[in-house]
């Protein structure tokens, strides 16, 4: 379980996030919902450890853990424009962090990159370069990449927004499906009909006046 | 006037040589150090980036030929410094500092063409900074910046005749020399064709090497 513990953040003297408290229970869907510019994306990167929190604590399974410096791979994000490596292959996008930081040797880290690349329906593109998939396959090996470096937790921002809107059905059962991986998924969008298909818990965030 | 041009390639020969290695050795030493200086004008640290910045001013802003003659007849004047080359390493010295500024400004306009995301995205895959840097940002900022590379290598190769002033025999010299003793506009033709040869190599090498990168976009 992943606690927020009276999480604030600043940028400069304006107060983004106060105070916030929630639970994320492990294995669930937790959507994280609210108007623009309510913070939703910076929580997602504090989360993540991209940010730094101004105050308040993430505790994981009971210990204090601080995500800028966890040296272990505990939350995979993907982001809104997923920011695949055009230089790399899909099967170099995926691998190429489990080969360099946890050392996986090539034909391991190939060999889980192929699992999941067949379960998520892109097996054939392995060998592709970014610009030649479409978004939605974009999305997916974003999804794998994060997935392949066996993350405790994985943060959507906005998974449906750069996305046809016909494809938001099946980002949900994507989403819904990933549950079996053991997963925890923290998903934010402003879309409620695609929050209520896919949450098991919302977390309705304000923005500060 | 075969037997004419016969006689005089030798000389002018000789001359491509030295020309060569200027180009050669300039492009040897600037290019690395273009990068390493391209990465300090993104640096934080304030000083460093201002005296970067004071450099890429200084060798942009002024002409080539000027840094040329102050490098080989300028230092050994100054009072108190007097640092005397020998033509040939002042050429050298004069080259390789400027086309360092051209190069790290190039290198320095790639590196902040790369999207933060991108930096981001390696971040939450807890890859290191030198592990982002190699495999992930130095592939995409050789890719963007190999044009205007090669723009400054084709100017090199007609820079270095610039060396002429300070009395180096480099492929100029050469053929005006014998222009002038001989009386005939013929060397000069040749010096052009073989200019024009060296710089139709490079842009055929320099399409390859675009080439070969284009395997991504
Ligand atoms: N790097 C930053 N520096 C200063 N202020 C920022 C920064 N990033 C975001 N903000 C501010 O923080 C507030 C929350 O931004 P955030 O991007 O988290 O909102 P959001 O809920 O994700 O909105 P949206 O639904 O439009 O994506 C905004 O008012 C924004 O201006
Ligand atoms: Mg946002």
């Amino acid at each position: 379980m992943l606690e927020l513990k009276n999480i604030t953040k600043k940028y400069g003297n304006r107060t983004i996030i106060n105070d916030l408290t929630a639970n994320i229970k492990d294995n669930e869907i937790m959507c994280i919902v609210g108007p623009s510019g309510a913070g939703k994306t910076t929580l997602l990167r504090c989360i993540s450890g991209l940010e730094k929190i101004d105050g308040g604590q993430f505790i994981l399974d009971g210990k204090q853990f601080d995500p800028t410096t966890s040296e272990n791979n505990v939350v995979g994000v993907v982001f809104q424009d997923f920011q695949l490596f055009p230089n790399l292959t899909v099967m170099q996008n995926i691998t190429l962090a489990p080969e360099l930081v946890l050392k996986q040797d090539k034909q391991t880290a190939q060999r889980k990159a192929q699992e999941l690349i067949n379960q998520l329906n892109l097996d054939g593109k392995e060998s592709l370069y970014p610009y030649q998939l479409s978004g939605g396959q974009k999305q997916r090996v974003a999804i794998v990449r994060a997935l392949a470096m066996n993350p405790k937790i994985i943060c959507y921002d906005e998974p449906t927004s750069a996305l046809d809107p016909n494809l938001r059905d099946e980002v949900a059962r994507i989403i819904i499906d990933l549950k079996k991986t053991k997963v925890t998924q923290i998903v934010i969008t402003h879309d409620m009909d695609f929050a209520k298909k896919v949450a098991d818990n919302m977390l309705q965030v304000q923005p500060i006046k | 006037m075969l037997n004419y041009i016969f006689e005089i390639l030798p000389s002018l020969l000789s001359g491509v040589t030295t020309t060569l290695q200027i180009f050669f050795l300039t492009l040897i030493f600037s290019i690395p150090l273009g990068i390493i200086a391209g990465v300090g004008l993104i640096s934080k640290f304030k000083p460093l980036k201002a005296v970067l910045e004071f450099y890429v001013w200084i060798m942009r802003g002024s002409p080539l030929l000027l840094q040329l003659i102050f490098v080989f007849y300028g230092l050994p004047m100054m009072p108190g410094i007097q640092i005397v080359f020998p033509r040939f390493d002042a050429a050298l010295f004069a080259f390789i500092l400027n086309y360092t500024a051209y190069f790290a400004e190039i290198f320095r306009g790639g590196l902040q063409s790369i999207p933060n995301g991108q930096y981001e995205s390696a971040r939450v895959l807890r890859l290191s900074y030198w592990q982002t840097f190699r495999k992930i940002i130095v592939p995409q900022v050789v890719k963007i910046v190999i044009p205007s590379i090669g723009n400054e290598v084709i100017n090199l190769v007609k820079d270095s005749s610039l060396v002429y002033v300070i009395g180096i025999g480099d492929l100029l010299r050469a053929g005006n020399v014998a222009s002038a003793r001989d009386v005939t506009l013929l060397p000069l033709v040749l010096v052009a064709i073989i200019y024009l040869a060296l710089t139709a190599i490079l842009t055929f090498i320099l399409r390859r090497v675009e080439k070969h990168f284009s395997y991504w976009k």
